[in-house]
């Protein structure tokens, strides 16, 4: 799409809803939209301006200003640059028409929102708390809110930086422990609410039960946290019939550790280490989603040979988590260990060079603002060209001899969770699970970043949205990534890793950035709101696994309980991304 | 390993050598223990990761006795608290605690479930398992490389040999009492503490009465 025409779609759009102004803010974009248009603004944009795909909602809380802001980006699932819109709303009574209705998609999203900032989302079907649990005080994103180990609102603490003394945190706390108490409160009269707020959401009773059936009584099942199906501590509370899932809903929260509150209160260059943590197999695409944004804000650029390092560490990293999603599907699906073994083989070979190159195994914290942390070392770069052009491609025609026309796979895969093409997108589906549906929407192509746009490769796609094609779209997808690499390992030039000096305190200008990669569980998104401190104001992960999760109840819906595991397991969550 | 067994400190007379051997019921006993520690499959964050690589074909953690990974608590012996604990999820941990047979011994790996790690600060996060359940062996990293869980497992093993079979905890004859389920209310809560907690909200209550409550309750 050029330019010119996106600004005459903006003016139409603007012609057709005098209501909403431009942001004028500077380093701000888009459109403010009040709530009562808000439902039907996005339904026309949807409909007909073909933004159908709702990347992100989130919301901001502007405390000096008063005022809290849901911000929304939706795409063109044909490509192109995205269009942001907003929500501002009163801190003291935040309501907002929820948009799941028109974009199943916001559903989780827009209850992350009420749960960390308190908005109330109205004819949300389900609004309650997704990450913590009903009964916990407080709303804890709102800058005014402060958690028991609070020390300060910006790092460096005071404490720790330039004298370098220590305190322990439990030191200050009467229990020695992460906990505090509203004032008044008594634990004795205390009910606690979680569990049956849970399985109240799987109650519904109005699905249709087939008359021809057995008359069979309804039980609810519940599978995890602790369960070794569930790639971590993921939870669903499943309703059957016989064994056939008539309602499915994901709990989840698990893991919530905080990411984004300690994010507000990291300096910029400290967030790139946690970004690590969120989904951990793939540090090194977690890293690049999050310079991309900052780099967006602060306007620089890394010099060449640090864009080539950082594709090939990115493709490296999808090579990697592909064989380990096949590995585990094939857990799921009964073939327990063995397959595994296999991708884990690959893996440590992979591990081997971002250990050369960053010093650590998983937890990479390689890629900087403008650049990367440090050159390949001797001897790194003939590791990669071995690996890639003469062991992989080999391995993964391996992967696709055993597994692919394996009848039991084929018996368990085909046809088994299907998510059509239209479905995934008003789930805001992404990456492999919204390829494999038909739609071949794929940031490096649709939205290039970085370097990709140099790189002749194809996007991925598959037609019919089970679990079989879930599984050959990461065998098509690694053959890709390796060719993305042999065109690296050709084109790969000599010269600076890093533009200018490595600053340990960048500053970043005062502005919004919302930056995406195609990472290799889906679209990978940072939203950061600079004010010009050494802090961000706002740091939200846009996180596909998260995401993806909503499409979870349409895809298991009517199949049986046993495939519930492997539909999971063809999404290919990772529970750190999924609870921040 | 076998020479180490049968020397207990007697002297075999000669004209017996090479037809008994004599040990302790200590030593044999924790033989056999030291070289079966089942851990139970249950992977938290990151470090699950790192252990399931541990028990992949690279480090092989079966060499030790450990390769059979059980899911269910009623199996297991070992406890790998492999990530960061969450206040959602230490009920859990603390019920599948009590749910494990004796004996049981917890191993907690990295920096998290050791201290909280880089998540201490936050609102959601335990500040290392050791509040709520006895830890026998504590590796550092983050996450911990499979040859550091593997030294942990190794001090582990060393652990279990210093153990006597007349006082340890399971053959004693007052009961081992589960330990409380901690409970979720505004902010997780140890019934243990109820007293305590009631105090501090009182008094709490009555300092925000005579400043003006600045944030929000």
């Amino acid at each position: 799409m050029s330019e010119e025409v996106l600004v005459e779609e903006k003016t139409e759009l603007e012609e057709r809803f005098p209501e909403i102004g431009r942001d004028e803010r500077k380093g701000y974009e888009g459109y403010i939209v009040p709530a009562e248009k808000l439902v039907e603004f996005a339904t026309v944009l949807r409909d007909e301006f073909g933004y159908d795909f709702l990347s992100s909602v989130t919301a901001v809380d502007y405390l000096p200003e008063d005022w809290m802001e849901v911000v929304y980006h939706a795409y063109q699932t044909t490509g192109g640059p995205g269009l942001v819109y907003k929500v501002q709303v009163d801190r003291d009574d935040p309501v907002v028409p929820s948009l799941t209705p028109v974009f199943p998609g916001a559903n989780l999203q827009e209850r992350e929102a009420w749960d960390l900032m308190g908005i109330r989302f109205e004819d949300h079907p389900n609004l309650k708390r997704v990450l913590l649990w009903e009964g916990f005080d407080g709303h804890p994103l709102r800058k005014d809110w402060r958690e028991a180990f609070y020390e300060g609102d910006g790092k460096p603490f005071k404490s720790r930086w330039p004298s370098g003394e220590v305190i322990r945190a439990e030191e200050n706390n009467p229990f020695n422990k992460n906990v505090d108490y509203p004032g008044g409160f008594d634990p004795e009269q205390w009910t606690p609410a979680g569990e049956t707020a849970v399985y109240a959401g799987v109650g519904r009773l109005d699905h249709a039960v087939s008359e021809t059936a057995l008359s069979t009584d309804q039980i609810v099942v519940n599978l995890g946290p602790q369960h070794p199906s569930t790639h971590g501590v993921f939870r669903m509370v499943v309703r059957l019939e016989g064994e056939t899932v008539v309602d499915l809903e994901p709990v989840m929260g698990y893991l919530h550790r905080n990411h984004e509150k300690i994010g507000e209160r990291n300096t910029f260059l400290m967030n790139i280490p946690f970004t690590d943590r969120l989904d951990y197999f793939n540090s090194m695409s977690n890293n690049f989603g999050y310079v991309l944004t900052v780099e967006k804000l602060m306007g620089v650029k890394p010099p060449e040979r640090a864009e080539y390092i950082r594709v090939m560490m990115a493709e490296l990293t999808r090579i990697l988590n592909h064989m380990v999603a096949i590995g585990f599907l094939l857990n799921d699906l009964g073939a327990f260990f063995t397959p595994l073994l296999y991708a884990f083989e690959e893996r440590e070979l992979i591990l081997d060079i971002f250990e050369a190159v960053s010093g650590s195994r998983m937890m990479c914290n390689y890629y900087r603002f403008a650049g990367v942390a440090r050159d390949l070392p001797e001897g790194v770069f003939e590791q990669v060209k071995n690996l890639v052009l003469y062991r992989l491609p080999g391995k993964v025609n391996d992967l696709d001899t055993f597994l692919t026309d394996n009848e039991i796979i084929r018996a368990r895969a085909i046809g088994i969770g299907v998510l059509t093409a239209e479905e995934a997108i008003a789930h805001s589906a992404v990456g492999p699970v919204l390829r494999a549906s038909g739609v071949p929407y794929d940031v490096r192509r649709a939205d290039p970043y970085g370097i990709y746009d140099r790189f002749d490769f194809d996007v991925a796609v598959r037609y019919h949205g089970d679990i079989y094609d879930r599984y050959l779209i990461r065998l098509d997808e690694m053959r890709q990534s390796i060719r993305i690499l042999e065109q690296v390992i050709q084109d790969i030039p000599e010269g600076p890793i890093q533009e200018g000096k490595p600053q340990y305190q960048v500053r970043v200008p005062a502005g919004e950035a919302y930056g995406r990669v195609e990472g290799p569980k889906g679209e990978l998104g940072f939203y950061v709101v600079s004010n010009g401190k050494p802090n961000p104001w706002r740091y939200h992960v846009r996180a596909p696994s998260f995401i993806n999760l909503s499409a979870l109840e349409v895809m298991c819906k009517n199949y049986k309980i046993a495939d519930v595991v492997s539909i999971l397991g063809s999404i290919d969550i990772v529970l750190g991304e999924t609870d921040r | 390993m076998t020479e180490e067994i049968n020397t207990p400190g007697y002297d075999i007379p000669p004209e017996m050598e090479g037809q008994v051997a004599i040990t302790t019921l200590d030593k044999i006993y924790n033989w056999s223990r030291r070289n079966s520690i089942w851990p139970m499959m249950f992977g938290l964050a990151c470090c699950g990761i790192e252990m399931i690589c541990a028990a992949t074909s690279r480090f092989d953690f079966s060499r030790f006795g450990m390769e059979v990974m059980r899911p269910s608590p009623r199996q297991s012996d070992l406890m790998i608290v492999s990530g960061t604990v969450t206040k959602k999820m230490i009920p859990q941990i603390v019920r599948l605690y009590n749910q494990m047979p004796e004996p049981k011994y917890v191993l907690a790996m990295g920096a998290c479930a050791s201290g909280g790690g880089p998540f201490k600060e936050g609102y959601s996060v335990v500040d290392g398992v050791d509040k709520f359940i006895p830890v026998d062996v504590y590796v550092t990293g983050c996450p911990p490389t499979p040859q550091a869980l593997l030294h942990g497992l190794i001090t582990l093993q060393k652990k279990i040999d210093k153990q006597s079979i007349k006082n340890v905890r399971w053959y004693s004859k007052d009961p081992v009492e589960p330990i409380p389920i901690p409970v979720l209310g505004p902010d997780l809560m140890d019934p243990r503490e109820y007293a305590l907690i009631k105090q501090y909200s009182t008094e709490k209550l009555v300092e925000d009465q005579q400043v003006p409550a600045v944030e929000e309750a």
